[in-house]
C-alpha cells in the first residue's frame, strides 16, 4: 500500500493512491468491533449470558454434590448436568445462543441504510463486499470472545468451587464444545444479517429472525414428526413392523435440518464420552458391545458431519446475505 | 465583472500550470433506465479541471442517478463515463480514491464523535497514525467544527453535520468533489459559509467540484458553468453569460414594475409598446414579458405623465430566469405527459378500489 504525505489543504504531492481490499475489511472490522463492544445491547447480552451461566453452574454443582457419582468425566458434568429446575449450561447456550447472534446482526445493513451512512460508505475506495464481510467477521469475533471467555470462566469457577481438576481430554472436549457453539451462533448472526439486507426496517428484520429462531427451536420437531408419520405410518401393528426404522431415521434427519437440533446433538455427544452412536440402532447391533467410553477422537468423528453441516448452514446464510447485498441498489430511498 | 475575469485568469493559469487534459470528467451518451422509466437520457457532458460545475434541475431529474453512475455505484444502461481517463463502471475503486462524494442528507454514526467519524473515513482510505490525526485536526479547523470535535454527532445541528460532511469528503484529499444538494436545509448564514468554502476548494486547492442542486440562487453565486437537467435530459449547459445570451437571442425579457397610481391608461400604454407579449399582475407588481428592452420608452412615458415609479427591475441574467425559461420550454410537453400518467394511475387505482368493493 502506497501512501503519500500530503497537506490536507494543499494540492501539492497529490497522487493516485492504491488501497488494497484488505484495508476496507480491516477498517470495518475495527469499527464494528468497537461499536459492538461499546454498545449497550452487548452489555445487556453479556450480563444475561453471564447470569444464566452462573445459575446453571450452581445447579450443576448442587446436583454433583447430591449424586456422589463416580463418573470418570466429572468435570464435563459441570457443563452438562442440570440442577433442580435449572437447565444445564449446554442447553442454556443452545436456547439463548441464537439471541446473542441475532442481537449482534439484526440491524447490520438496514441501520446503515436508514441513517444514510451506507451511501457515504460505498463512496469510499473499498470493495462493496468488504462492508458485509467486515461486519460478519466483527460479529463472529465478538461471539468468539463472549463464548470462549464464558466457557473458561465457568471452568475456573468450577475448579474453585468443586476442587475438580480437568485432564487434557476434558479440556479438548470443552474447547471443541465452545468452537461448536461459536459456529452455531455465527449461523444465527449470518441469518440476521441476511434479514437486515432483505428488510428495510430493523424492527422487521429483528422480528423475522426471532420467528425463525422460534420455529427451529420449537416447531421444527413437531413438523418433523408430522412429516415422518405421514410418509411412514406407524399407527398399525404392521406399519410399526415395517416402518419403524425408516420412521425414526426420517424424523431424525428432518430434525437435523434445524441448527438447534444439530448443535444440541453434536455437543451432547462431544461432552458425554459414553454416547456411542447418534443414529437409530437395533438391538442386534448392540449385542456383544462392551460398555465403555469413547476416546475424544472417536467422539469427534461421530459428530464431524454435524460440524460440517453447521458450518455449511452458516456459510449458506452468509452467502445469501452477501449475494443479496451485492445485487442491491444503493439508492432505495 | 472585473472580479470574474480575474478569477477566470487565475483559473487558466492553474490549468496551464497543471498542463494536463482539461476535461476531468467526461460523460459520453450516458443513459440509465429503470425498467421503462428513463432516469438519464443520452447525457454527454465534460467538466473541466478546477471549475465548479452546477448540475441544476428539479427533484427527480436524474441528477443523483448521474452522480451514482460517475462513482460506479450504478451501472449505466448505455454509454460510459470516465474520470481522469478511467472508466467509472470498470475501475470504481481507482475512481473512488480520487473522487470525494457528499451524498444528499449525508449521514454519520450518531453515537460516535465527529472526530471518530472522520477517523473511520481515514481508515477506509488507508490513512493511519499521526498523518491521520493531523489531517483530522486541519480539516476540523478548516470547516470550523473543531470546537465540537469530541461531541457525539447525534447532537450536531444540520449545518454542523453538513460541514462535517465537507471535512469527511476532504479526508481522502480528493481531486474531484461531487456534492449532492449540499445546501439543502441549512440556514442562510451556514449556507453562505458553505458556499465560500466550496468556492475555496476550487480556487485555492484547485479541485474540480460538481454540485447538484435545485436551489438556483445559491448555486449561481459559485458556479463557473451550469447544466440544466430536466426529466433526464440535459437541456443546456454553459457559463451563466452564455445561457443569458442564449435567452436574449430568443427574445425573452421580463420586467418587474411597480408604479403609483396603477390605472388603465398605463396598461393601455404598456400594451401598445412593440414586442410586449404578456403582462401579468403579481401583487402590486406588473410582470411584463417582452421581446426587447422597453425600459427607455417606459421611463420616459412615466415621467411625462406624472407616475411615480416605485420599483423597476429587469430580470434575466440571473439563473432563476434562465431556469424558468428553459424549464417552461422543456416542461410544457413533460407536464402534460406526467399529468396524463398521474391520471392513468388514478384511474387504475380507482378501478382497483371498485374491484375490491
Amino acid at each position: 500500500m502506497k501512501k503519500t504525505i500530503k497537506s490536507a489543504d494543499g494540492s501539492e504531492g497529490r497522487s493516485s493512491r492504491r488501497v488494497s481490499s484488505f484495508t476496507g475489511i480491516y477498517a470495518l472490522f475495527r469499527k464494528e468491533m468497537a461499536d459492538q463492544l461499546r454498545s449497550r445491547r452487548f452489555l445487556i447480552m453479556l450480563i444475561l449470558v453471564g447470569a444464566t451461566s452462573i445459575a446453571s453452574l450452581y445447579g450443576a454443582v448442587t446436583t454433583l454434590l447430591e449424586a456422589e457419582s463416580t463418573s470418570d468425566y466429572m468435570f464435563l458434568e459441570l457443563y452438562t448436568s442440570s440442577g433442580n429446575s435449572i437447565p444445564s449450561f449446554m442447553s442454556f447456550i443452545a436456547l439463548l445462543g441464537p439471541i446473542v447472534g441475532l442481537t449482534l446482526g439484526f440491524d447490520a445493513i438496514n441501520s446503515e441504510r436508514q441513517s444514510n451512512t451506507l451511501n457515504r460508505l460505498v463512496a469510499q475506495p473499498i470493495y462493496r463486499d468488504s462492508i458485509i464481510i467486515g461486519k460478519f467477521l466483527a460479529g463472529t469475533a465478538v461471539i468468539a470472545i463472549v463464548i470462549y471467555s464464558m466457557g473458561v470462566l465457568l471452568g475456573a469457577v468450577g475448579v474453585i468451587t468443586t476442587g475438580l481438576k480437568p485432564d487434557g481430554e476434558e479440556v479438548m472436549r470443552i474447547f471443541c464444545f465452545l468452537t461448536f457453539t461459536v459456529i452455531y451462533i455465527a449461523f444465527w448472526l449470518a441469518l440476521s444479517i441476511l434479514f437486515s439486507v432483505v428488510c428495510r426496517h430493523s424492527a422487521t428484520s429483528a422480528l423475522m429472525s426471532i420467528a425463525v429462531w422460534i420455529f427451529f427451536s420449537i416447531f421444527m420437531s413437531l413438523l418433523a414428526t408430522i412429516i415422518a408419520s405421514a410418509v411412514y405410518p406407524i399407527d398399525t401393528y404392521y406399519g410399526q413392523m415395517f416402518n419403524q426404522v425408516n420412521y425414526y431415521t426420517l424424523k431424525l434427519n428432518l430434525n437435523r435440518i434445524s441448527p438447534y437440533y444439530l448443535y444440541s446433538e453434536a455437543v451432547a455427544t462431544i461432552m458425554d464420552p459414553s454416547v456411542r452412536s447418534v443414529n437409530v440402532e437395533t438391538t442386534s447391533q448392540l449385542v456383544g458391545a462392551i460398555s465403555g467410553y469413547l476416546s475424544f477422537g472417536q467422539s469427534l468423528l461421530l459428530v464431524w458431519p454435524h460440524l460440517v453441516g453447521l458450518a455449511a448452514e452458516m456459510l449458506v446464510a452468509f452467502g445469501c446475505s452477501y449475494v443479496g447485498f451485492m445485487r442491491q441498489e444503493i439508492r432505495t430511498n | 465583472m472585473a472580479k470574474n475575469s480575474a478569477m477566470e485568469k487565475a483559473q487558466t493559469d492553474k490549468k496551464n500550470a497543471r498542463g494536463s487534459v482539461p476535461d476531468v470528467i467526461k460523460m459520453d451518451h450516458l443513459t440509465k433506465r429503470y425498467g421503462k422509466k428513463i432516469a438519464v437520457n443520452d447525457l454527454s457532458l465534460s467538466i473541466h479541471r478546477g471549475e465548479v460545475f452546477g448540475l441544476l434541475g428539479p427533484n427527480g431529474a436524474g441528477k443523483t442517478t448521474t452522480i451514482l453512475m460517475l462513482l460506479g455505484l450504478t451501472e449505466p444502461s448505455a454509454g460510459q463515463a470516465t474520470i481522469e481517463g478511467m472508466n467509472c463502471a470498470r475501475n470504481p475503486l481507482e475512481v473512488k480514491s480520487i473522487v470525494g462524494y457528499l451524498p444528499d442528507n449525508a449521514g454519520f454514526y450518531g453515537d460516535m464523535t465527529g472526530r471518530q467519524n472522520l477517523r473511520f473515513t481515514g481508515w477506509l482510505n488507508g490513512l493511519e497514525g499521526q498523518e491521520l490525526e493531523d489531517r483530522i485536526e486541519t480539516l476540523m479547523k478548516r470547516v470550523d467544527i473543531d470546537y465540537a470535535g469530541d461531541q457525539k454527532v447525534g447532537t450536531y445541528s444540520k449545518g454542523m453535520r453538513q460541514r462535517l460532511g465537507v471535512a469527511d469528503v476532504l479526508m481522502k484529499d480528493p481531486e474531484i468533489i461531487i456534492m449532492d444538494e449540499p445546501t439543502l436545509g441549512i440556514d442562510p448564514e451556514g449556507m453562505r459559509k458553505l458556499l465560500i468554502l466550496i468556492r475555496e476548494l476550487a480556487e485555492e486547492d484547485g479541485r474540480t467540484v460538481l454540485i447538484s442542486s435545485h436551489q438556483l440562487h445559491q448555486v449561481q453565486q459559485i458556479c463557473d458553468r451550469v447544466g440544466i437537467f430536466i426529466e433526464g435530459n440535459l437541456i443546456v449547459s454553459g457559463t451563466l453569460s452564455e445561457l443569458e445570451e442564449h435567452i436574449r437571442k430568443e427574445g425573452s425579457y421580463l420586467l418587474e414594475l411597480t408604479v403609483q397610481p396603477l390605472d388603465d391608461q398605463l396598461l393601455g400604454m404598456l400594451y401598445q409598446q412593440d414586442g410586449v407579449r404578456k403582462i401579468e399582475k403579481e401583487g402590486d407588481k406588473f410582470m411584463i414579458t417582452s421581446k426587447k428592452d422597453i425600459r427607455p420608452k417606459l421611463t420616459q412615458f412615466l415621467g411625462e405623465h406624472g407616475y411615480t415609479m416605485l420599483h423597476l427591475h429587469q430580470r434575466g441574467g440571473d439563473l432563476d430566469e434562465i431556469y424558468r425559461v428553459y424549464f417552461e420550454k422543456a416542461g410544457q410537453t413533460d407536464e402534460r405527459s406526467s399529468y396524463e400518467k398521474n391520471n392513468k394511475k388514478r384511474r387504475w387505482l380507482r378501478g382497483k378500489k371498485q374491484q375490491t368493493r
